[in-house]
């Protein structure tokens, strides 16, 4: 067995325009495909959006700089994430492939070990 | 037996076997270069003990055979450096079967046909298209790093890295050494169509260089075509791409003349056709028609087939044709398709009615650079005797193509036209 991150990404935009009864019922998507996957899953988050991120990057002296929002900038964000267990590729994607992403999609890395 | 006989048994079961020999290799290593490392040992133990005792009854048991036993000799004395990857992730085997047995009393009907793991694993929809390719060439074809790269135009430090990094991500992600479940099956043997495919129009109108066809990725493509239809008898879509390789490359003697330069379908010698490859390729055609709705290949099978199957270029049936293209559009609605049912429609209803049907796609950004289009828009502006627009478009298609059998074509095209008008002449 290995384990996999699925990394969710999604237009944050899309995200902002949201009324209460959409967000509930996605919410509700994430619990169902939680229920449904429960054997498999290993854990798992939403995160807040990028407007709460810090960045930290070293300059060229090697001094810490702190700075506002996501390390890179791009459209679709990292929203949430879940950890899964899995036997090969396609047992991941097969569990992957039901993960509510909405305004986006999700993407699937093999979790590294060290022996 | 003389050397350059052995030589040459060796070379022909390196072509038919090489798949299958490596496909049981993997199974035992679960590591691919590996694999790959016994299977090139086999070959290379051939070259001499097949010119001592002679070539064996069954070349590919006897590859297999020795290929597995120095798989697992080396797995034994772990001598091997092995990149520290995970083992490929295999279903486990039935009892019984052959995989571990060393006993050497292997039957050679007792082991397994690995080659649709091999297949399934190389053209896996998480690989890059061109990783999906160059590994499919490397691993089921035998071919060479260099030879892989000379076929797609690349360097082989470039193709060497892209086959590394593919092997990589099989084994770090776990792309499983499986036959995918029904489930997924039809999805799964489309991706390995497609590859399949895309090594044959390469082959067939190579996208760049000198000369018109890459006979070797031809053979290929039609090498594996055969492979897939053995492994998968009852797939009508394998039925289907097998015919149109057929019923295509059965032209292939009729395509240029004597000096290598293009012949349009309206000017090849029809007898210099393959009437062999035509009847092979017609009969799976009225198999994989048969499944309905048919699938995209067996359509453009059909289309071929018409061609083939029609005594001149006078008497083709081009309402047939048409009628096919509306279909091919439907289940399968890429602008090329459609650019070549517009061509269609020209040979049908007149050259008026084929040119309204191009300019409909010119806004297409996958057609912007496409040669095809200006060309068919020249050919039909000079039916309709519009000279002038003709050569432009000509002009337009010489620019776009990288083909230079291609590019000597339209050149000649547009010299029939005849020089332009001496007042539209550039004054500067």
């Amino acid at each position: 067995m290995a384990e996999y991150l699925v990394l969710i990404y999604e237009r944050e935009a899309d995200w902002a325009g949201v009324g209460d009864d959409e967000a509930k019922r996605i919410l509700d998507e994430h619990r169902a495909f939680g229920e449904r996957n429960a054997q498999v899953l290993r854990g798992g988050n939403a995160l807040h959006g990028t407007d709460t991120a810090t960045s930290i990057r070293r300059d060229a002296g090697g001094a810490p700089v702190i700075t506002d929002g996501a390390f890179a900038e791009t459209k679709e964000a990292l929203g949430g994430y879940y950890v899964i267990e899995a036997a090969s590729l396609d047992e991941a994607i097969a569990v992957a492939k039901q993960v509510p992403a909405p305004f986006g999609g999700v993407e699937v890395r093999p979790v590294r070990t060290f022996d | 037996m003389t050397s350059s006989e052995v030589a040459a048994a060796v070379a022909d079961a390196h072509r038919r076997e090489w798949a299958f020999v490596l496909a049981a290799a993997v199974r035992v290593t679960r590591d691919l270069d590996l694999a790959e490392e016994c299977v090139q040992d086999a070959y290379a133990r051939a070259l001499t003990d097949w010119a001592a005792r002679g070539v064996p009854a069954r070349p590919a048991a006897w590859l297999t055979q020795v290929a597995r036993r120095r798989a697992l000799d080396l797995l034994r004395r772990e001598t091997t450096l092995r990149a520290k990857l995970p083992l490929l992730v295999a279903d486990p085997d039935p009892p019984g079967s052959a995989v571990d047995r060393d006993d050497g009393a292997t039957d050679p009907d007792e082991i397994a046909d690995d080659r649709l793991r091999l297949i399934f694993t190389c053209c896996h929809p998480g690989l890059a298209p061109e990783a999906q390719v160059a590994l499919t060439l490397r691993l089921l074809c035998g071919l060479s790093t260099a030879d892989v790269a000379r076929a797609f135009l690349v360097g082989e430090a470039t193709m060497a890295a892209r086959l590394t990094r593919a092997k990589k991500k099989i084994a770090a992600a776990r792309i499983p050494y499986r036959v995918p479940p029904l489930a997924e099956l039809p999805e799964r043997v489309d991706a390995v169509l497609t590859v399949v495919h895309l090594l044959f129009s390469t082959g067939h109108t190579a996208p760049a260089g000198d000369e018109l066809l890459r006979r070797d990725l031809v053979e290929r493509s039609l090498d594996l075509a055969r492979m897939l239809r053995a492994l998968l008898p009852d797939d009508p879509h394998v039925a289907g791409l097998l015919a149109l390789i057929l019923l295509t490359d059965a032209r292939r003697e009729a395509r240029t003349d004597l000096r290598g330069r293009l012949l349009l379908l309206e000017e090849q010698d029809r007898s210099r056709w393959d009437a062999g490859a035509i009847r092979e390729g017609a009969a799976l055609v009225r198999e994989a028609l048969r499944r309905r709705p048919p699938g995209r290949f067996a359509l453009m099978a059909a289309i071929a087939a018409v061609h083939d199957q029609s005594p001149s270029w006078a008497n083709t049936d081009w309402l047939e044709i048409l009628g096919l293209y509306d279909l091919l559009v439907q289940l399968w609605p890429s602008p090329v398709v459609a650019l070549n049912r517009a061509v269609a429609v020209g040979f049908a209803h007149g050259p008026e009615r084929g040119l309204a049907a191009v300019d409909a796609l010119a806004t297409e950004p996958q057609l912007a650079s496409y040669p095809y289009l200006p060309s068919a828009r020249a050919q039909f502006l000079s039916r309709l005797g519009r000279a002038e627009e003709a050569r432009t478009s000509y002009a337009e298609a010489i620019l776009l193509t990288e083909n230079a059998a291609e590019r000597d074509f339209l050149a000649d095209r547009l010299a029939e036209l005849g020089d332009p008008p001496s007042d539209s002449a550039p004054s500067d």
